[in-house]
């Protein structure tokens, strides 16, 4: 029971993670391998405010302003004069923004981990299992995300543009949609999804260092291409699936083994149907 | 007045120039066309007028302004826009969120029902098929969808690329009365179509594009008179 409710748990942190990539593959059409490494921005952003004032609240809010304005920050400066370029291109440059960050946060806070209590929130019982109130925040907190979200995407008109854009970007500008600004907004909402995912992490794992994106930002990686990249319900059951198999496999034998049954079943799952569980084939247009 | 001013225009694909220097114009009122075979540069000019393409050289002036290199959404709310070839509807939305997305640029939502509600006037099987998405519509309802679309901007000056292609012939018959509904209400329209036949016969004037230059001008019933054109374009 407990195991099943951490793994949820977990696997709502990485669905949080996973939307911020799926999003941005599904409509700048790039991979944004520096998204792992907001999630670690957003944790130094909660140590240092808790450390200056101790309000959880306000570092929370610090921490999703900071990764908000970072994401945008990242894309007008690395992502966007890039537009049009290779998409080989693209990439590395995402992997050197996600080694820049992590170095910018060496060179401030030093590569040892610091630990970064939020607020305590203790066990409680059901039948003969404990569970932590943290799971449950989480679950809750990533539960009601995931809602706003295909909300905010399949009702208002932002949201209907993203659609658009994803689709067809020549199209969409033709409706006299602001592609930029679109992506601009895109980018926006994944930091701020991943600054969530930061918070929810650490009421977990109460500590952070400068690679604390590294791992997290595979597995949702990982997670969005099981679910389909692109697709935003595909990120969620990924996510999902990934924690919960993680927790589980933690809590067996087979413990050891656990990261290689993750990336396992990405390949199981891509030989299977390599478009991901609720991926669309795409066709090709000239 | 001419609506539409391209002067000189060149269009560069790296190395290789799809338009070598054209010239023509847009009058408000008129509906023009750009017939010519395929490869023939007939889109890419289409898409450098609505900054989809930037060209190397020469100027295109939109109601006495220069919109050349302009970004294509400030074109679109100049009052420009185009039914793109190959329809290009966004089948993930349904046809209403279509028709929503045509009307991207317009802020009052009274006028942007009203103007729904005419299109589904216009195109009934659009009504009836509304909260279908885009993707399982036909050919000819996408391509009626990604005209109604178009004229939810109030555009003075529509473009439409090839919107016969595909189509059954009484579609196509279909079309060719619309685009003519749309210029009875006030649109001026500008034409690229294999389908010469049937667009000079409702232009005013029309241009004939080969390999990037523009070799024949005329009016629609001149050129449809003319035995060379004939030849090439109208099937004898």
């Amino acid at each position: 029971m407990s195991t099943l409710i951490d793994g949820l748990s977990l696997g709502s942190v990485y669905a949080l993670i996973a939307l911020g990539y799926t999003m941005v593959y599904g409509i700048a059409k790039m991979l944004n391998f520096a998204h792992g490494d907001i999630i670690m921005v957003g944790s130094y952003a909660i140590f240092t405010t808790m450390s200056l004032c101790g309000f959880p609240l306000v570092a929370i809010l610090v921490a999703v302003v900071v990764c908000t304005l970072l994401g945008i920050a990242i894309e007008k400066v690395a992502y966007k004069p890039l537009r049009g370029a290779s998409p080989l291109a693209v990439l590395i440059t995402a992997i050197g923004v996600s080694y820049l960050l992590q170095g910018i946060a060496q060179l401030i806070y030093g590569s040892t981990s610091k630990p970064v209590t939020i607020i305590n929130m203790g066990n409680f019982q059901i039948g003969n299992s404990t569970v932590r109130v943290s799971s449950i925040v989480t679950l809750v907190v990533g539960a009601i995300l995931m809602v706003i979200l295909t909300l905010f995407i399949n009702m208002t008109k932002t949201g209907r543009a993203m659609i658009a854009v994803s689709e067809d970007r020549g199209a969409a500008e033709l409706m006299g949609i602001n592609v930029n600004k679109i992506i601009s907004i895109t980018f926006a909402i994944g930091s701020a999804l991943a600054a969530a995912a930061s918070v929810c992490y650490l009421f977990q794992i109460p500590s952070t260092m400068p690679t604390l994106g590294a791992m997290p930002g595979i597995k949702a990686f990982t997670a969005a291409v099981i679910g389909g990249i692109g697709s935003i319900p595909g990120a969620v059951i990924g996510g999902v699936l990934l924690g919960v198999i993680e927790n589980v496999c933690k809590s067996t034998p087979l413990s050891p083994f656990t990261t290689a049954i993750e990336f396992g079943l990405l390949i199981v799952i891509l030989l299977v149907k390599p478009t991901g569980i609720l991926g669309k084939k795409r066709r090709e247009k000239v | 007045m001419a609506l539409l001013e391209v002067k000189d225009l060149q269009v560069f694909y790296g190395v290789i120039q799809a338009i070598k220097g054209i010239s023509f114009e847009v009058n408000q009122g008129e509906i023009v066309t750009l017939i010519g075979a395929n490869g023939a540069g007939k889109t890419t000019t289409m898409q450098s007028i609505m900054g989809l393409i930037k060209p190397r050289d020469g100027s295109i002036v939109y109601d006495g302004k220069n919109i050349t290199g302009m970004p294509t959404h400030k074109i679109v709310e100049m009052g420009m826009t185009q039914v793109p070839e190959g329809r290009r509807v966004f089948s993930e939305l349904t046809v209403y969120e279509n028709l929503l997305m045509g009307a991207y640029t317009e802020k009052d939502r009274s006028r942007i029902k009203e103007d729904i509600e005419e299109i589904y006037t216009i195109f009934p099987r659009l009504g009836e098929r509304k909260s279908q998405v885009a993707g399982t519509l036909s050919g000819g309802e996408q391509q009626m969808l990604a005209m109604g679309r178009a004229i939810m901007s109030h555009p003075k000056l529509l473009m439409l690329d090839e919107p016969s292609m595909g189509l059954s012939p009484a579609l196509v018959d279909q079309v060719f009365e619309i685009i003519k509904h749309f210029h009875n209400t006030g649109t001026t329209i500008l034409l690229v179509e294999q389908n010469a036949n049937k667009s000079l016969a409702i232009s005013d004037r029309a241009y004939v594009l080969e390999n990037g230059r523009i070799t024949v001008t005329g009016t629609g019933k001149e050129l449809m008179a003319s035995e060379e054109i004939r030849k090439a374009y109208l099937g004898g």
